[in-house]
């Protein structure tokens, strides 16, 4: 083989390897704050693709989106953009797990996102396979990042560096007896870099994850299908948008189910699947598993589910939502056809799983930063985790990260009480999982406090702060706060008294009467009264914006249950607060029990709280860990 | 802000005091609550936190309208005590079964038990203590917490572990399924779920409550079965009592009425823990001292766990002894007939139908004990009315420790506001908060780490896909 001659190209302040979801958040925040940043992808055109399931959004995954859109993010305002149908799901439940979901023109997302990183100050975009990261080793033994080199041969110096590979280090796609060394739907994928990140001395990982088959529309018979709408008063993902501005005409998706015919199929060929034979390696997720998975594990299950959702308006394909498989060309048809409406069904790009190599995601500080080479960060699937979502979520924080490590500012970190980005990558630096990890809303300890609907009110103050959110937005923002403080107490201090009218009013209302007088915030504690239906008893109200009015009635009606998770917060983040000192040494620690102090020093937390959630670490270790904390403080002030 | 601890500073032993010591922010609050001024038969509240600090006060300690015990409550206002927190220290009667409820009354009102070393760890923290000292506070905090782990481990073999366990599981199955259609709202539907839902933590409850009445049995077999002899002057309850512990502890006379006080002493009866306390005969008197002894015995019955009644086999039985068995209302009751090595005026008999008249079912036991003779017969009965399902009807299932109390106490609660968050029609996320909690408690119990089984259990459980 012949040597590729390097070269040096352009210095920039931030090289991002990626342009999928994380790669174009972390690209657009660094550049966005100021940083000369160089975006490396594969191909230009996959840019934010979507390369499984055509939504954004989903239960826990649409509070993730609304954060990032709060902290000043584009991937609400590009799903805003492309959307063919949208959906609040849980709707008949609490407002805490309210998510948004939308459909989208897959194709259309991609290019609004790629026009807006074409067009993004300060971005450069980069067709190229980044094939080593570069560093070097100080004299204090301490290894600092320097740039990227690319399969070509180009070094391109960079200050900072983030990997937003997704699945494409070393992937393979397989199905049946078939492999093919690509990238999802058959691009190129990323052969080098692993080889160069375990030099560098990262532990890696290899995961697995799978995508549906495609179905060309007109082979399909929607009649005996169940048609699913999406909602009519739709709720933008975007706080910058309104309702009005962005509604359109939505298009329907549809459902239908396997049935013993098909799990027959399944069962008769297993052993051809790569999953069961041991062709993959990879170790897949439990919540995304294959339709062969779902048939072993629940034998009982007699159907399963499965969601027709179409790719976009451009194309006649249709995504098998709930049927990804592995399993070889002629078992898919067989079993695809097997199902009530699929029974001419054509299928234009088979199902496949997909293996890919990621790192040890506690190898990284909260920040997203390397804890062994300083000015790497890493976001997104490369992380280990899955989903879209989760990539943009981890994408910003890294891009925000990685310009204020340029920038020689400390990096934020959104802690677990004020954000899903916050429980997301706490779990992924500080919980050793051995599988992709998708976000869920029961991952959430304080859940009632982060809802969807609240996520600017929890995280634009932080997207100001750092330099995301414009005044502009800033100054609407702080509005909307007031709007909603002035409005509490307005109604806390509107008081009815019981009087007959008054009385016969609430009858007529289907609530008791009232006996003594009573606040028109009282009033709304009933469940059975609305803001809208006490609006006679109420002649002085103004009227407000709907996003006012429904903070108002959630604050008041689940006043005692918020209360209680606010306490709650109180107490975890005293633990949070407390730092441990990078070179703490564990060793010192004789009361500490092994287990606890190899643990420790393996993941070095950050702070108690931190700590107090790596497995093997126990509360009297903390305890330990308090007092020897506070020791060490003293001296330092008395020294 | 920290929250307010309590424990009991002197160690369990049979020292003539004991100390409870609160601290924290809500010391004086806590203290409040249960310390009472005035005539025992006119107690009023107090604020604590009015007093002087550093200043000692006389009174009593109630638990609801029961008094606890007389006590001298210490006040010390922050930041001159050890914890430099506001400290409330209850100097009580010593014994370890006042000194438990006492601490017990102080936890029900506000305060939490403290961990082993924390007062240390708070001295230290709030800089009271001086560095030298971190190493061995450090020590003992892993010790205490490792003991109390062991501890808790130990007691927990068998079916009270079986029964959390059982109990955690369904908890968790329940919880699955809210969460599972939380997540997936387009494959899980939780229609019914809510009302089933209500029968369930229903059961729960009921299971365990019975785990925290067990309290009561297994202090009884950690500490002893609080046994009171009772009976009126001179009919020989100080003879049984030294019968019984096989030493001449109680003075016996001839005289009616020598015993005036109290007496207790902790022995084993064919392995059985008992705290044996003798008691002033009772009956009407006029001498002050002796009826202080008289109304302190009816006291001990009230609180007695087996009531040793005696009566005299050479007198007839007269009102005195009619009194006695009108006053005793709690507690089981062997009826015993002494001195049967003297001439017989009560017979069995006549014994038993008096004891019908007060719906004691219970058989006399007759002994001698001058001669030493029924004593076996004796032994055996107490052992047959606590061992042989006169405990609460598990008798393995007890529980303990206070901190596993208190651990029951926190689920049976979370599982109170599962059902008023059913009975308002809260949404199931809202009913998923407070059975993790339950979850959480009784995980507690357990000494286990609770943090991913939702998940591993909603996968395991619910079939998610895309």
């Amino acid at each position: 083989m012949t040597e590729i001659p390097e070269f040096t190209c352009d210095a920039y302040d931030v090289a991002v390897i990626g342009a999928g979801h994380a790669g174009c958040e972390a690209a657009l925040a660094a550049a966005r704050l100021g940083c000369e940043t160089i975006c490396f992808t594969v191909s230009t055109d996959t840019i934010a693709m979507m390369p499984c399931n055509p939504n954004i959004g989903g239960t826990s995954k649409g509070h993730l989106v609304r954060e990032v859109d709060a902290l000043g993010g584009e991937m609400g305002r590009n799903i805003d953009r492309s959307f063919i149908q949208s959906k609040m799901l849980n709707g008949s439940k609490g407002p805490a797990v309210h998510s948004l979901r939308a459909q989208a023109d897959k194709q259309r997302y991609t290019n609004s996102m790629r026009h807006i990183m074409e067009n993004t100050t300060h971005l450069t975009m980069k067709q190229a396979e980044v094939s080593e990261l570069c560093y070097e080793t100080g004299s204090d033994g301490v290894k600092k990042v320097t740039g990227v080199k690319t399969v070509s041969g180009a070094f391109y110096p960079a200050k900072a560096v983030i990997l937003a590979s997704g699945v494409y280090l070393n992937a393979r796609c397989i199905f049946g007896e078939v492999s093919t060394y690509t990238g999802p739907n058959g691009t190129p994928r990323a052969t080098h870099l692993t080889d160069s990140l375990i030099a560098a001395g990262l532990e890696m990982y290899r995961f697995k994850t799978g995508t549906p088959a495609r179905i060309d529309k007109r082979s399909i018979d929607f009649s005996v299908m169940e048609e699913q709408y999406g909602d009519e008063k739709i709720v933008p993902f975007s706080f910058t948008n309104k309702r009005e501005d962005i509604e359109r005409e939505q298009v329907p998706c549809y459902l239908t189910y396997t049935n013993e015919e098909t799990h027959k199929i399944i069962r008769a060929n297993l052993d051809r699947s790569p999953l069961f034979s041991g062709a993959i390696e990879g170790t897949g997720p439990r919540y995304c598993p294959s339709i062969e998975d779902k048939v072993v594990k629940f034998p009982d299950k007699d159907r399963h589910q499965i969601f027709l959702e179409p790719e976009g308006e451009y194309t006649n394909e249709i995504y098998l939502s709930g049927m990804s498989s592995s399993l070889p060309e002629e078992v898919q048809i067989a079993m695809y056809r097997s199902v009530r409406g699929l029974e001419n069904a054509k299928i234009v790009r088979n199902a496949y799983a997909i293996e890919y190599d990621c790192i040890n995601a506690t190898q990284l500080y909260p920040t997203l930063e390397c804890r062994k080479i300083r000015g790497f960060f890493s976001a997104g699937q490369s992380n280990g985790s899955s989903g879209y979502e989760e990539a943009a979520a981890q994408g910003i924080i890294a891009g925000i990260n990685a310009a204020r490590a340029v920038q020689g500012k400390e990096g934020i970190v959104i802690d677990r009480s004020q954000g899903y980005i916050g429980v997301l990558i706490d779990d992924l630096v500080t919980k050793e999982t051995h599988e992709p990890y998708r976000m869920m809303t029961s991952r959430a300890e304080y859940r009632l406090l982060l809802r969807q609907d609240n996520a600017d009110l929890r995280l634009t103050e932080i997207g100001h702060e750092v330099g995301l959110i414009s005044e502009e937005r800033y100054e609407k923002f702080l509005a909307k706060k007031e709007a909603i403080e002035a409005e509490l107490k307005r109604l806390s201090e509107v008081t009815l008294g019981a009087s007959a009218i008054v009385c016969e009013t609430l009858k007529n209302l289907g609530t008791a009467e009232i006996h003594t007088a009573t606040s028109l915030l009282e009033l709304l504690r009933r469940p059975e009264l609305s803001y809208e239906s006490i609006a006679v008893l109420d002649p002085g109200r103004k009227t407000l914006p709907e996003d006012v009015i429904e903070q108002v009635v959630i604050n008041i009606r689940y006043e005692g249950y918020i209360e209680r998770q606010k306490q709650q917060v109180e107490h975890f983040k005293k633990l949070e607060n407390r730092r441990i000192p990078e070179d703490f040494d564990y060793d010192a620690v004789p009361s500490l029990r092994i287990e606890a102090r190899q643990k420790l020093k393996q993941f070095r937390p950050v702070s108690l709280g931190q700590a107090s959630r790596i497995s093997g670490v126990s509360p009297a270790d903390i305890s330990v860990l308090l007092v020897m904390l506070q020791r060490t403080l003293r001296r330092d002030h008395e020294d | 802000m920290k929250d307010t601890i309590a424990a009991i500073a002197t160690g369990l032993s049979r020292a003539g005091i004991s100390i409870i010591r609160i601290s924290g922010p809500e010391a004086a609050a806590v203290a409040s609550r249960l310390f009472r001024v005035g005539k025992k038969d006119a107690l009023r509240p107090v604020d604590v936190g009015s007093f002087d600090s550093h200043t000692v006060h006389y009174g009593f300690i109630v638990d609801g309208a029961e008094v606890i015990d007389e006590v001298m409550l210490l006040y010390l206002k922050g930041p001159r005590t050890f914890t430099t927190e506001e400290t409330v220290e209850i100097d009580c009667h010593g014994g370890i079964l006042v000194t438990k409820k006492i601490l017990s009354a102080v936890l029900k009102n506000g305060a939490r038990l403290a961990e082993p070393g924390e007062f240390t760890k708070r001295a230290f923290e709030n800089g009271r203590i001086d560095l030298s000292q971190a190493e061995a506070v450090m020590d003992l905090i892993a010790a205490g917490n490792d003991l109390a782990l062991k501890n808790s481990v130990r007691q927990l073999r068998g079916s009270l572990r079986t029964r959390i366990l059982a109990i955690r599981d369904e908890i968790l199955s329940d919880v699955a399924t809210i969460e599972a259609a939380l997540d997936q709202p387009e494959y899980y539907s939780l229609e019914g779920f809510s009302s089933k839902l209500l029968d369930t933590v229903t059961a729960q409850q009921e299971t365990i409550s019975k785990l925290i009445r067990s309290f009561d049995d297994g202090r009884m077999l950690s500490e002893g079965i609080k046994t009171v002899i009772l009976g009126k002057p001179n009919v020989g309850k100080s003879s049984l009592m030294n019968l019984l512990l096989g030493e001449d502890r109680a003075i016996v006379t001839d005289i009616a009425g020598t015993t005036r006080d109290v007496l207790s002493e902790e022995m084993r009866l064919n392995g059985i823990p008992l705290i044996l306390i003798d008691t002033a005969g009772i009956h009407e008197t006029a001498d002050p001292v002796e009826q202080i002894g008289v109304n302190r015995a009816k006291g001990q019955a009230e609180e007695a766990d087996l009531i040793l009644y005696v009566a005299d086999a050479s007198e007839p039985l007269t009102d005195e002894d009619e009194m006695i068995l009108r006053s005793v209302t709690k507690g089981k009751i062997i009826p015993i007939r002494n001195k049967t090595d003297l001439t017989v005026r009560t017979d069995e008999e006549t014994f038993r139908a008096f004891l019908t008249r007060f719906s004691i079912a219970e058989e006399p036991v007759s002994v001698s004990a001058k001669e030493g003779s029924g004593l076996t017969e004796l032994s055996e009965r107490i052992s047959e009315l606590f061992f042989k399902g006169c405990l609460e009807a598990d008798d393995e299932i007890v529980i303990t420790s206070e901190r596993q109390k208190e651990c029951l106490n926190e689920a049976y609660e979370s599982l109170s506001r599962v059902r008023e968050s059913l009975a308002s029609g809260m949404p199931e996320d809202f009913l998923s908060i407070d059975l993790m909690g339950a979850y959480g408690a009784l995980s507690r119990i357990l000494g286990e780490d609770a943090d991913e089984d939702l998940i591993n259990r909603i996968f395991s459980q619910f079939c998610l896909g895309k």
